[in-house]
Parts: C-alpha cells; structure tokens; sequence
C-alpha cells in the first residue's frame, strides 16, 4: 500500500455513541495522548441531559470534542472535521456540527434496522447507503464485528467483549494520526491492573483497530499534527471545575487557614464538590447541606468561626442564596460564592451553558448590596481567578462572587501550572488579643477592611447581626445618618478592591482603534480565535477579556474610549453591555447569542468584519 | 450539649459580666426575660471560658436574645440559624454554641434546617421560645398555634393544624428532648444543665408568655391555681405523678396511657409509668400528652422536663476524625498541582 502522508495544523475530532459506548474514555486517552506530543489542544464533553436516556436514541448520545493542533488552539472548535459515530443517533444529533467535506468514520453495526428505528431514521433508509452523506468522506468499518472476531478465544462473554470498541475505535484513530499509544496502554495497565483478562482484552482491541488502519486500504492517507510552539515548561491537562478545586485548596494553603466547602448537589457546580472532598488531608471540611440556604448559612457560620468559606452552586441555587449573601455583606465576613452559570431561567437547561446570572450576580439581592464580582475566562484560568476571589475575601472581609460556566468547567485545555512557592500568600485580618479598650468590631483599615475577631479570642467577645449597624462599633442602628453612611462605607469598600487589582490590558490588538471587542468569561477563546484571524485579515481590531466586573479595573474607561467602536458578545441579552453603558455611557454594541451553546468564531468573526466596513 | 472545661480560672465571671450595654428591648412582661435571667444564672456556673461561648438566632423578639449577652454572638436571618450553626460547628467543635430561636423561626421558615440539625445532632444547646404566635411581626398565628385561634391573619380561625415540637423533634431523631417553661426558673435552670450537659443536639422547648398578642396562652400550666393539675413534671426513674395533693398519675395499659386516682384504694404510685428518659417509644407516647382535649378523650397533664436522652455520634465528631485519618497522607499541594500526567515543552 502505497501510504501518503499528510500534515495538518490543526485538527477537530467528535467522538460520539451511545452514553454505553466509552466516548468520553475514548476523547480523553486521545486528548492525553495529544498533549503528551506537544499538541495545543482544548476539549469539551457533551452529555447526554438524561442519565438514562433509552439507548441508541438521540438524547443517549454522548459526545466528546477535541480540537488540537500545531498552533495555539483557543477553543474546542466550532464545525468538526472528523465525526465519530458509534451508532446512527449519533450521526444523525452532531451531522450538522461537520465540515462541508469533513470526514465521517461510522461503526456499521450501530447502523443496524434496529439503531436506525431508535435514531428516527425513515424505514429502509440508511445514511450510510443513501447517497446522503456524498458531501463527506465516508469511511466505515463494523468496529462490533471485528472486536468480537479479536477476542473470539478470550473466553469473555459477548457484554464484556463489547465494551471493549471503543479501543478499536481509539487504535485506528492512533493510527491515522500517527499516535503513539503508549500513553493509552500504560492507562490500561493501570487501571485494570486487577482484571488482567479485561487488560488483555482492552490492549489487544486497541491494537486491532490500530493494525486495520495498516492492513486495510480503507484510508488512504495519515495524517500528522506537530507539536505547538507553546511557552516552554511542564504541563498537564485541566478541566475548570476541577481548577477552581485545587484553587481553592492552594488558596487556602497559602493563606494558611482550613477551607470550607457549603454545598447542595446541582448540574454543572457539583464536580467542585466532589473533587474537593477528596482533599481532607489539606484540612479541607466539605459538608453537603440541606439546601442551597442551609449551605451559605454554614458557610456564615464557619467564616465566623474564622475558616476560608466558600459556598458552590449554579443559577436556581444562587436565587435561594440571596437574602445570606445579603446577610454576608451586613456581616462583612469573607466568603466566596462560586456560580457555575446554565441556562435559564428556572431549572433551564442544565447541562447547557450560559452567561445570563451577570445581573444576578450584581444585583440579585435585596438593598444596597453590593460585593465583588470576577469571572474566569477559561478552563486553567478558573484556577487564577479563584484564587484572586479568595485573596480578595479575606483582604477585604467580603463575600466575592465567582463566575463560571458549563462550558468552562467542563472543558479542559494544557495548563502550565504553578509550582506552589510561585504563589503569592495573602493573609486574613484577625485580631488575636483585645488591647483593654472596647473592642470595636466595624473599625476600618485603609482597605475598609473590619477586624477579624474570632470566637475563642478572650476579650473580644462581640455580636454582630444583619440589622444595619452603627459606625465602628456594630451596634445597632436606626439612625438615618449613620444608614447612608453604611451604605456608602460599603459601597466604598468594594470600589477600593480597584486599587488592589491590576489594571485592564489588551489581550490582543493595540490600544487604540477603530473597534474593541470586549468580553468576559467563557467567551475569550472564541473572541480570542476571532479577533486572530480577523487582525490576521487586516483588521483594525482589539481584544480586552475582563475578569474583573466589580469593581472595573481603574482604566477600563480610559480604554474604552480610545476606540471608535466596543463590541461586546456574551451568552445572554447583553448583561455585560448594559452594565458597559450604564458605567461609561458607550454606545457599545452586543452580539448575543442565547442558545444554550458557545459562541463559534466564525460567529465573532462575521459581526467584526461587519462593523469594519 | 457539652464543653468540658472546668478550670475555676476560666469560669471566673459572674451572671452581671454576661450582661451588654445594649438596652433589653422587650415588651415589658414578656417571658423573654425570664429565660435571658435563667440563662445568664447558669452560664457562669458551667466551667465554660466566655470567650468560648456563642450565641446565634434567626429573627424575632426571642432571636434578639444574642444582643443581650456578653459573649460572641450572632443575630441572623430568619429560621436560618440552625444552618449557621452547623458551620460554626463543623469548624469549630470546642466552642460552647447555643441557638436560641423562636416557633415560626425554627418550625415555620426555619423547619428544613431544624429537622436538619437534630439529624446530624451537632453538639449544639437549641432554645426555641414558644409563644405560639409570630411576636415580632405583631401577632399572626403561628405552626404551634392551636387550631381555631384567632389572630390578625386568621379572622375566622386559624384551619392550620399546629406542630407538636417535641414529637417533631423525636420523629427527627433529636437525641435530648425536652420542655420547660418562663414561669418556673428553678425547672428552667435545670433544664438549661441538663441540655448543656448533654453531647449533641439538645433541644429545648420553653414555654414563653407573649403578653402583648398571646397573653396567656400557657396560663393554665403556669399559674397556681390550675399549675399543679395540668402540668406533669417528669424525672428519670420516677413515676408520672401529678395533682393538686400529688395524687393522681399516669399508668400503662400496654401501650394505652391511662391517668388514675392514687386515692381510689385501687392503684399506687407503685403500678405507675416509671419515666426512663432512655426509652424512646415511651417517649413518643409522653410526647402525645399535648392534643387539646378532644370531646371524650382522656385529659392529660402537659409534660414537662426530660423527655428522652440518647447517646449519639455528633456530625462535627465524624468529620474531625475523617480529617485526622485523611491527614495520615501528606498533603503535597506541589503534587495536587502537578497531577497524575504532565509533559514538558521546550
Ligand atoms: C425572610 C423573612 N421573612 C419574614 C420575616 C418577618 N418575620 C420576622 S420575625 C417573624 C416571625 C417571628 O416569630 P417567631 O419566630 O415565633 O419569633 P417571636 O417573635 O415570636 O419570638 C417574621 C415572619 C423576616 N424577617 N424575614
Ligand atoms: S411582642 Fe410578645 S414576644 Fe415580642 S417582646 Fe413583646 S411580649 Fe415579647
Ligand atoms: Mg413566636
């Protein structure tokens, strides 16, 4: 055979089956096997909304999307180049997801009239028979029968053999890219390291697929994807919820004070629970409250108790937090409130993203209410912007709101991480003895900041509550005075983080021009792909990603100004934007997108080449 | 609950050093300064450091009680103060943590949490001030309040069936139950070293007189007149016995509670229920001694004391040892960060 060769830049994969059929497995070996060969790379999982959705029909479709490439890769693609099909569900729920000309490698088993039923195909027809699929390379293989064929001696039983396609899937996939698969067979090792017949099983499916690449002619070419010219050090691969975890243990390591994890189970917050309750031996507590409530009023409890709190959920839990984060800012203790934001309102939709609790997050509280809002940008960057919202709790004696969302927290990209002496130590303002006079709980320092003053400290014995309080010494207070002065004394203590954070820079593009796009959260990879290819164009176009939302950094006005035109896109109606306008009376403009899905960068790209004409 | 420090050091306070400069700022005769009086009586004779004390409530005139006393404390939200106390807890176990709340504060809003709380039995002293009325909000019903009752919200009657809180607490596994009253502050100390004495949730019902919307809603068990015939003082390892001359009680016919006359030459004190705080179905069965009478049915005394005590593993005591057996594996924030797989570039 005469074999061609053939390098790519930048490659976009969907693996997608039945939630049986080991895609996610298949995605994640493959993207390990991709970092380790110096790939950029950025994933994201997408799950069926039902956990038990009937097999082989539409909502059981899992899929997993890798985009990985000898460039800098910002987001998990939009439209793919390679579609994996277990089953004909899977074809007929991501077809519209691949490129004109893409290719389609499909298990002709999952085709069968039985699959083709459950996925709403018309009787008799079968895309892969009917000419429909001509605009795309067709490449087919009956991954069920070949697996079986491969262990017909192993003495399994037909489930068990089965479970085993997803390897031929990933061996032939290794093959036509070059792979080397010696990441995937040392995960083998390990993980069945109890079950040698399944290990056996597994590797030697893994190298069928891999050797019918070889010996079959069904494609004619290989494919190789170099490594990316990526800043030099060691790296690992990163989901967001699983940053924001160990951002939080890291914070509380270097502030030196015990982590507190109040949480109620809800789609798609939860992972941060369930991986920090793994870290007890860094003293971190995790308690799975009651409710939503019960969860931040134990998060009030235990900052009181003078511990890192930190509180997790997703929109319709935040709702519910309301009146305690309310009751946090009277306190003026430090916590740090983590929305992973879905779609809403009400239950919404779970397992898709969004960026609509902006306003939630400004305003979702009952009177002058306001405390500091940041948001991370990407996957890794969950483990920065946590750790940022946890110094700026505890330095301010503050609730911080942390936002994140479905798409960051389930994404994962490589991520250069720190060594923990890189780290900067921030540490809480307690008061550890009374110096004889009246202790005076609300006593400001120049950040605003009060005392910390814990319970167990002799002679500093106080009360604190959610009625309004008088100046300095906290006691209560109906004097209408000394309301308006709380009122601003806490408005003026989150406008002061500004002083304290960095100023905005331009994430790509000069500083002056013709057009900004100015975004936060999970749109910067996408803004980010956009705005490269757009300058790459020769457009006069900038990018600025903000994390911090409240307080603005200092500049952000000047910045603003010095372009003719703003746009910003974000998931949601235009929260950001109204805020943008609100503050620095811009005529900015949105582009909004509020289907449940990231935006594409072509989406982007269109509004700028538009507004650049 | 229970906070074992006995040091005569520690305990050098007296019940005036537990009094704020903030103004009590009660109605003048409600129950609530019975109970604030009893309660600074026994604080100082507990062994208990001050600095180590807290006070949390919710919100009503009962939850303002933190105000008053000079130690931590915290006057929260409403019916949320069994949550905050379960993070204090979780964090904290050595402290000496009291939440004082009110009948619509830990049953109405606050119910999830309270079931909570005695479910994971956090070492923590609950005093829930029953009016049977919504104080603070001046005067509507509330879930302690009888069916029928006439209020601002209930021209007509209230139709809502109340709650019976000491049978709601055991049938949330409360591991110390138990009721006392305004009126009586030498029961009422009692029962506040009692609760402090105990490991765990313990959970105190007092009776308070509202004076200004539910005056008198618990007169006939405190005054002296009808005192003696409605209420029934229970101890441990003694018969139920109540009356004017002490002669009447209460006898079990198998599972059926029956009140005879110990003068009748037919029943001594010696056939009565002898009252075991350990016996949780006995419990139950005291903890019924409430329904108002009902056209026909027997007319109990109301029960008044220990009700059941129980010897459980606090939440606060399993997540510390959790803690303590992870810690066995060092915690290597370096490898956290690292991961199971890295790879180097350039
Ligand atoms: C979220 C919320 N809802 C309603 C109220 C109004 N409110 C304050 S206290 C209270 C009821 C108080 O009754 P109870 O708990 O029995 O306390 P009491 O005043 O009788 O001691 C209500 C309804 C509130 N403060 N917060
Ligand atoms: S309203 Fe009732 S409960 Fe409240 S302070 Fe007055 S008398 Fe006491
Ligand atoms: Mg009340």
């Amino acid at each position: 055979m005469a074999e061609q060769q053939q390098v790519l830049e930048r490659v976009i994969i969907k693996f997608a089956g039945d939630s049986g059929d080991g895609m996610q497995l298949t995605g994640t070996q493959f993207t390990n096997t991709a970092a380790l060969l110096g790939n950029d790379l950025s994933t994201f999982p997408d799950f069926p909304a039902e956990i038990r959705a009937p097999q082989g029909t539409i909502p059981g479709v899992s899929g997993y999307q890798l985009h990985f490439g000898s460039v800098n890769i910002f987001t998990p693609g939009d439209a793919c180049d390679v579609l994996v099909v277990m089953n004909a569900a899977a074809l007929k729920a991501n077809l519209r997801n691949l490129q004109k000309g893409g290719t389609i490698i499909a298990n002709t088993d999952g085709f069968d009239p039985k699959n083709l039923r459950l996925a709403n195909y018309p009787d008799g027809v079968n895309p892969l028979h009917d000419g429909s699929l001509e605009g795309f390379r067709l490449i087919t293989m009956d991954v069920t029968k070949m697996t079986r064929a491969a262990l017909s001696d192993s003495g399994l039983g037909v489930k068990e053999i089965d479970r085993a396609k997803n390897m031929f899937v990933l061996g032939f996939l290794y093959w036509m890219y070059n792979r080397d698969m010696a990441h995937t067979e040392k995960f083998l090792v390990e993980k069945f390291s109890k079950k040698p017949e399944i290990l056996e099983a597994n590797m030697k499916v893994l190298k069928a697929g891999y050797n019918f690449g070889e010996t079959s002619e069904t494609v004619g070419v290989r494919y190789r994807v170099l490594p990316a010219p990526m800043p030099a050090g060691t790296y690992r691969n990163i989901m967001g919820n699983q940053a924001t975890a160990i951002g939080l243990v890291a914070a509380s390591q270097k502030c030196g004070l015990d982590l507190f994890l109040g949480s109620y189970p809800i789609t798609p917050a939860s992972d941060i629970l369930h991986e920090l309750s793994k870290y007890k031996n860094f003293g971190v507590h995790t308690y799975q409250a009651e409710d939503e409530i019960a969860a931040i009023c134990a998060v009030i409890g235990a900052a009181f108790g003078g511990k890192l709190a930190i509180t997790t959920s997703s929109g319709p839990g935040i709702a519910l937090k309301g009146e305690a984060m309310g009751l946090g800012i009277m306190l003026e203790l430090p916590m740090v409130i983590i929305n992973v934001q879905r779609g809403g309102p009400s239950t919404g939709l779970p397992t898709k993203t969004e960026q609509s609790d902006l306003f939630q997050a400004m305003y979702g509280r009952n009177g002058e209410a306001p405390m500091p809002v940041i948001a991370a940008k990407s996957p890794a960057d969950c483990f920065d912007t946590i750790y940022e919202a946890c110094r700026i709790a505890v330095e301010f004696m503050t609730p911080v709101m942390f936002l994140s969302d479905g798409y960051i927290a389930n994404g994962s990209e490589p991520w250069r991480f720190p060594q923990s002496g890189d780290l900067t130590a921030f540490k809480g303002n307690f008061i550890t003895e009374s110096n004889g006079d009246k202790f005076l709980p609300y006593k400001r320092d120049e950040k605003l900041s009060r005392p910390w003053a814990i319970p167990g400290t002799k002679g500093l014995e106080h009360r604190i509550g959610g009625l309004e309080k008088q100046h300095e010494t906290g006691n209560i207070s109906y004097d209408p005075e000394n309301h308006e002065f709380m009122v601003r004394m806490r408005e003026a203590k989150v406008a002061k983080v500004a002083d304290y954070i960095p100023t905005q820079t331009i994430d790509n593009g000069n500083e002056k021009g013709k057009l900004l796009v100015v975004g936060w959260g999970s749109t910067y990879g996408a803004i980010k792909a956009a705005v490269k290819e757009a300058r790459a164009k020769g457009l006069d176009v900038s990018h600025a990603h903000l994390r911090y939302i409240n307080p603005f950094p200092k500049n952000l006005g000047e910045l603003l100004y010095n372009f003719d035109k703003v746009l910003v896109p974000e998931m949601n109606t235009g929260q950001l934007n109204s805020i943008l306008r609100d503050k620095f009376m811009i005529p900015s403009i949105g582009l909004n997108k509020i289907k449940g899905l990231p935006f594409s960068t072509s989406e982007i790209l269109a509004k700028i080449e538009e507004l650049s004409k | 609950m229970s906070v074992a420090t006995n040091s005569s050091e520690a305990a050098a306070y007296t019940s005036k050093d537990l009094v704020t400069d903030q103004e009590v700022r009660w109605c003048p005769g409600c129950g609530d300064y019975s109970i604030l009086k009893q309660v600074q009586t026994v604080v100082p004779e507990l062994g208990i450091p001050r600095e180590d004390i807290v006070f949390i409530s919710g919100i009503g005139c009962s939850s303002r009680f933190p105000y008053y006393m000079e130690t931590f404390g915290m006057h929260s939200i409403h019916g949320r103060a069994a949550a905050i106390v379960s993070g204090l807890k979780s964090v904290r176990p050595e402290l000496s943590v009291w939440m004082v709340s009110g009948d619509g504060d830990s049953l109405s809003i606050g119910g999830n949490h309270f079931i909570h709380l005695l479910r994971r039995n956090f070492d923590v002293n609950l005093l829930l001030f029953n009016n049977e009325i919504y104080g603070l909000t001046k005067g509507q019903y509330s879930p302690t309040s009888e069916e029928g009752k006439v209020t601002k919200s209930t021209p007509m009657g209230s139709v809502d069936h109340p709650f019976n809180p000491i049978a709601l607490a055991l049938g949330a596994d409360g591991t110390f139950v138990a009721r006392s009253m305004d009126r009586d502050p030498v029961h009422l100390k009692e029962m506040l070293r009692r609760s402090n004495a105990h490991k765990g949730t313990s959970f105190l019902e007092i009776y308070q007189n509202c004076n200004v919307f539910n005056d008198g809603a618990f007169e006939v068990f405190t005054e002296k007149s009808s005192k003696k015939e409605e209420t029934l003082f229970v101890e441990h390892g003694k018969p139920l016995v109540f009356g004017q001359n002490s002669d009447k009680g209460v006898k079990l016919d198998g599972f059926k509670p029956v009140v005879v006359d110990l003068n009748d030459g037919q029943n001594s004190a010696n056939d009565l229920w002898i009252h075991d705080e350990r016996d949780r179905v006995k419990a139950g069965i005291l903890s019924r001694f409430f329904d108002r009478a009902q056209p026909g049915a027997t007319h109990f005394p109301r029960p008044f004391g220990v009700f059941y005590v129980e010897d459980r593993a606090c939440y606060e005591t399993g997540l510390k040892a959790q803690i303590e057996t992870a810690k066995s594996k060092k915690a290597d924030l370096d490898a956290l960060l690292k991961g199971r797989e890295t790879w180097v570039i350039g």
